[in-house]
């Protein structure tokens, strides 16, 4: 998955900068400089002071940053929920934040669960998130990024599993006594069996 | 080296003491010493830290094991929110406020803070604050809803009891000390350094300071605001956040991290003001690049103010907007990394003393970069949607906050130690005590990076057991313990070397700056005489300094008259402009403070009549202490040896008041941006936002059927009168012209109590419904505030006038209506602007 190289190259990346910046910053502490340094010498240090204050502070943050932006913008706009296209196939589902349980409900069809829900593998999954009392979060780890449930307002998470099988998920925004468990989970069957059980659900 | 005479330096320590050291006993209650309030500041601070740790002990305890029910949830949610609150609240920033009390004078080269009563009153608001919110835990009432009280969790409706209402008051009131504490240290700052101090020669740490100082002014006010809001929403039954009625939750989280954020930058500059002071004197090289690192502090102040939506990533907010958070958010990593290598380009040129201050700054330096460079993955919108609210936050805020803050304020604790007790640190006990913290910390919140990734949410109090979270969590109770184990050990270590530590020599770690320039530990009156300063380190520059200062070989020596003097500065060049007599020691600030906690307390316990009584207490002291000022005989009555070049800055036009006028308007005025803010807000993004069907200002109703629009305008009129008729006044005596300045301030006393009125008139007869729309509530809760500003101004300016009578002030004496004519502008400003916001453009949007 994306994020996931996302966080090893960061990750490698800041491995480097934190072994180099502290590195660097014992050497600078170890090394012992000429106490009279003669008028070249002093030039030099000057010149390496420079060079260390404009390379480290400037230059690094933002190649840095640069660099982030570059990987990282792309992976995001993949992420945001998008106005199917046409011809593309979608669910929607209605999930609705209580203290402290979910409530799942399937537009059109007359089901509503509780704390699961179920999706067709290999499709995108648009669901409208809504909160019935205070802010909740939802958020299934290995599928998608969390999203908040808020009062008043409607927010649409696409999320998308690869594989069927079962994935877990949590409230993600703390909303009280029983946040702890407020938990659920989400089945994702092959189109047919999705299908089946659908049909099965509404009898 | 020029022989000194030892008694007669000791005879001018003993004249100095006469008149600056604080009362025994008792009295020492009503000391306002900055190095008294500076530490008790610090004490209280450290206490409260201990007490937040404890809380972090509970916690690690609890989760150690899965599904353990030690504490429960109920008291789980009591204690994390109270440990963020203890922390943050009444740890971090008071003692980062108490140190630069304590260090700022010092280093400039003043005899004490502008406002000395101010810092008193500071420091008893965070006490009793501070106790009232500790209070919740004991009887087992505190707030259980995070530190960052979220709505609609944290009101009536999902959070009944008490413990909201705790923390809302108590951390109001915690943070009216601490914005009394950023404006006398900006103005302290600014206009009382030392002659010839400019701005470009001052101490490194100065400008830290300044920067924390402003950024308290212009941060705390929406916090303040928004605790308002929500305890009128829960008490009052008013609208703000509430969907239902027009409000907005999301308003509370856009005021709370407008607020929040740069409260870690708050936290960080006077911490990364101690690096940059440490560095250069255990370097024995002056900073590298003084210039860059202004810039790259003024820089974070800016940039800090722009990210306070990188909280929020996740509520569902415009891609544009997420664009450009993320990107302001990253930017901070350039002035930040500018710091970075100019101290290690400091350590690159020097020969660097490796000691115990030095020993945390390297922890520091480790621990923050790991820190920071985790605040730039999370500033990444698609990977903060999968680590926001897990472990890996927590993670991340405690490397930059124990990193940051905690590190390099020990540092300083073991620099400044000599300064407070004339002995040094042992170096032993305080290794061990390094080394438990850093690797006990280490062992903590390194693993919970890992812990977050695997998706362990924050704020849970128990886990399933076989997740694969054991074993992380586990061992992050066991770095929890073992960095326990180090803070004993600090504290011991510090306990012990008041007793057993050695000697300290005269300016033991050889420092450049001002603060060392004096006896160890530091007399009230910091210095004997006041030197001029030219050069950015005076004291490796001229080491004879000390001694040439203490025996009387500088300015302002002359204590015969017994005031408490130090020098009135100009803001740039740092060139004498006034001498500055300072109040001495004064019961006022605990009296307001108590009568303050009684307010706080009444309105906990919902018992309003006491708590009204006891705001007309508080504000009697409050008018009492600013009576007491100027000429009047407790303060500086006018007499014929006064000096004249420079003259008392009471005689002059411009002073410290002034300025710490201008400067308080600044913090008042953010928060009127801040009610400004949620007024639009609510208008253009609550989702049920309604405009009363019936007209508020236009529809005529009670007496004579005037509408209330009219009234709202005459009420304007006069009030710009008023002011007009204030300020001409001020221009007669300016030339020197008191003859009808009685005459005119009545005039304005009067005027102004006839636009309170008619204001109120409105408030009253507007048919407003508070309860029942979020659009009437902001109507009322602006009215309000206009009504207290003008009444306020009005009972001001009538003490003027009385104070003409009594010879208080006169043509001599013109300091006074100087000060309050800005109040009157700002008041002048806040009425029209909204009248505009309020009444004007909805009108013409159609609406109203």
């Amino acid at each position: 998955m994306s994020i996931a190289w996302l966080w090893w190259g960061m990750f490698a990346f800041a491995m480097v900068v934190t072994v180099g910046v502290v590195g660097l910053w014992l050497y600078a502490m170890r090394r012992n400089p000429d106490p009279n340094p003669d008028h070249s010498e002093a030039g030099r240090t000057a010149r390496v002071q420079q060079r260390l204050v404009i390379g480290g502070g400037l230059i690094l943050p933002i190649t840095s940053i640069v660099l982030l932006l570059v990987v990282g913008v792309p992976i995001g706009q993949r992420m945001q929920p998008q106005l199917t296209t046409a011809g593309e196939e979608a669910v929607f589902i209605e999930v609705t934040g209580h203290q402290w349980w979910w409530e799942v409900s399937y537009p059109g069809t007359g089901v509503t669960l509780e704390n699961t829900l179920h999706i067709p593998a290999g499709i995108p999954v648009n669901i409208q998130l809504r909160s019935n009392d205070v802010i909740h979060s939802f958020w299934v780890p290995r599928l998608a990024g969390k999203l908040d449930a808020i009062p008043g307002r409607t927010n649409i998470l696409r999320l998308q599993a690869d594989e069927p099988g079962t994935y877990y998920g949590q409230c993600a925004e703390f909303c009280g006594l029983q946040h702890t468990h407020m938990r659920f989970t989400v089945e994702a069957h092959t189109q047919a069996d999705f299908d089946i059980w659908l049909s099965e659900v509404q009898q | 080296m020029i022989e000194r005479d030892s008694g007669a330096t000791e005879a001018l320590h003993h004249r100095m003491q006469a008149v600056w050291a604080n009362p025994k006993g008792w009295g020492a209650l009503s000391a306002v010493n900055h190095t008294t309030v500076g530490l008790r500041f610090m004490a209280t601070g450290i206490v409260f830290f201990l007490i937040g740790g404890l809380l972090a002990m509970l916690m690690r305890t609890q989760l150690a094991l899965p599904e353990q029910d030690i504490l429960g949830p109920e008291l789980y949610n009591q204690v994390f929110t109270m440990h963020g609150t203890v922390m943050m609240f009444l740890f971090a920033i008071p003692v980062l406020e108490g140190l630069s009390m304590y260090l700022i004078p010092k280093m400039i080269g003043a005899r004490d803070l502008l406002f000395p009563r101010i810092s008193a009153f500071g420091y008893y608001c965070y006490l009793f604050g501070g106790v009232i919110i500790l209070s919740s835990l004991v009887l087992g009432m505190a707030p259980a809803t995070g530190w960052f009280m979220y709505t609609p969790l944290s009101d009536a409706n999902y959070a009944p009891g008490p413990g909201s209402d705790f923390w809302l008051l108590g951390i109001t009131f915690v943070e009216i000390s601490a914005v009394a504490a950023g404006v006398e240290l900006v103005v302290s700052i600014l206009f009382s350094r030392a002659n010839g101090m400019t701005l470009r020669t001052m101490p490194i740490f100065c400008w830290y300071i300044l920067a924390m100082s402003v950024m308290i002014i212009f941060g705390f006010p929406p916090l303040i605001l928004a605790s308002i809001l929500l305890e009128l929403e829960r008490t009052a039954g008013m609208v703000f956040f509430d969907v239902t009625r027009g409000g907005d939750p999301l308003l509370w989280q856009h005021l709370f991290w407008l607020f929040g954020h740069p409260e870690v930058y708050i936290l960080f500059l006077p911490a990364a003001g101690i690096v940059s002071t440490l560095i250069p004197v255990f370097s024995n090289r002056p900073l590298v690049g003084y210039r860059w690192v202004v810039l790259s502090i003024i820089l974070i102040g800016f940039i800090s103010f722009g990210l306070w939506a990188h909280h929020m990533f996740t509520v569902g907010i415009p891609r544009l907007a997420l664009a450009f958070f993320s990107v302001a958010s990253m930017l901070v990593a350039i002035p930040t990394g500018v710091q970075l290598f100019s101290w290690l380009a400091t350590l690159w040129s020097g020969r660097v003393e490796y000691n115990l201050p030095m020993l945390w700054i390297v922890g520091f330096l480790v621990i923050f970069v790991c820190g920071g460079l985790t605040g730039v993955m999370l500033a990444l919108v698609p990977f903060n949607w999968q680590v926001h609210d897990t472990y890996f936050v927590v993670a991340h805020m405690h490397y930059v906050l124990v990193g940051g803050m905690l590190f390099p304020l020990i540092a300083g604790f073991y620099y400044w130690l000599p300064h407070l007790s004339g002995r040094m640190p042992t170096e032993r006990l305080g290794r061990w005590g390094f080394w438990f913290t850093f690797s006990g910390f280490n062992l903590t919140f390194l693993l919970m990076h890992v812990t977050g990734l695997m998706g362990m949410p924050r704020r849970v109090y128990t886990y399933q057991a076989g997740v694969g979270w054991d074993w992380l969590n586990l061992l992050s109770s066991v770095g929890g313990f073992v960095m326990a184990v180090g803070v004993a050990m600090i504290m011991m270590d510090i306990a012990l070397h008041f007793r057993f530590g050695r000697l300290a020599p005269a300016n033991p770690w050889h420092a450049d700056t001002l603060d060392w320039a004096m006896r160890m530990p530091p007399p009230s009156y910091n210095f004997a005489s006041l030197p001029t300063v030219n050069t950015r380190h005076p004291l490796w520059d001229n080491p004879e300094l000390p001694a040439a200062i203490a025996a009387g070989e500088h300015a302002l020596i002359d204590i015969t008259h017994g005031r408490r003097e130090t020098y009135g500065t100009d803001a740039i060049t740092g060139r004498i402009r006034e001498i500055i007599h300072l109040p001495g020691n004064s019961w006022l600030p605990l009296q307001a403070a108590l009568a303050l906690a009684i307010v706080t307390i009444c309105l906990l316990m919902r018992a309003y009549p006491v708590a009204l009584l006891s705001t007309v207490a508080a504000l009697f002291f409050l008018l009492r202490w600013s009576w007491h000022n100027g000429g009047h005989p407790r303060a500086q009555p006018l007499r014929d040896d006064e000096p004249v070049d420079p003259l008392l800055h009471s005689r002059t036009r411009r002073g410290p008041g002034l300025w710490g006028m201008l400067t308080t308007l600044l913090a008042d005025g953010t928060l009127y941006l801040s009610l400004l803010f949620g007024w639009f807000y609510l208008w253009a993004a609550a989702p049920q936002w309604v405009v009363p069907a019936q007209r508020v200002f236009t529809q005529g109703s009670g007496l004579l059927s005037i509408t209330p629009l009219l009234l709202l305008l005459a009420s304007g009129v006069i009030l710009t009168v008023a002011v007009i008729w204030y300020a001409r006044g001020l221009t007669r005596l300016r030339t020197g012209n008191a003859d009808r300045l009685q005459n005119c301030l009545l005039v304005v006393t009067g005027l102004g109590l006839l636009h309170f009125l008619l204001l109120l008139w409105v408030l009253l007869s507007a048919g407003l419904k508070p309860t029942e729309q979020a659009h009437d509530s902001l109507l009322v809760v602006m009215l309000v505030y206009l009504l207290l500003h003008s009444a306020l101004a009005v009972v001001l300016t009538g003490m003027q006038a009385r104070r003409v009578t009594l010879g208080y002030v006169s043509e001599k004496l013109p300091y006074e209506p100087e000060v309050l004519k800005p109040f009157w502008m700002y008041i002048l400003g806040i009425f029209w602007s909204a009248v505009a916001a309020f009444v004007l453009l909805p009108l013409a949007w159609g609406g109203v």
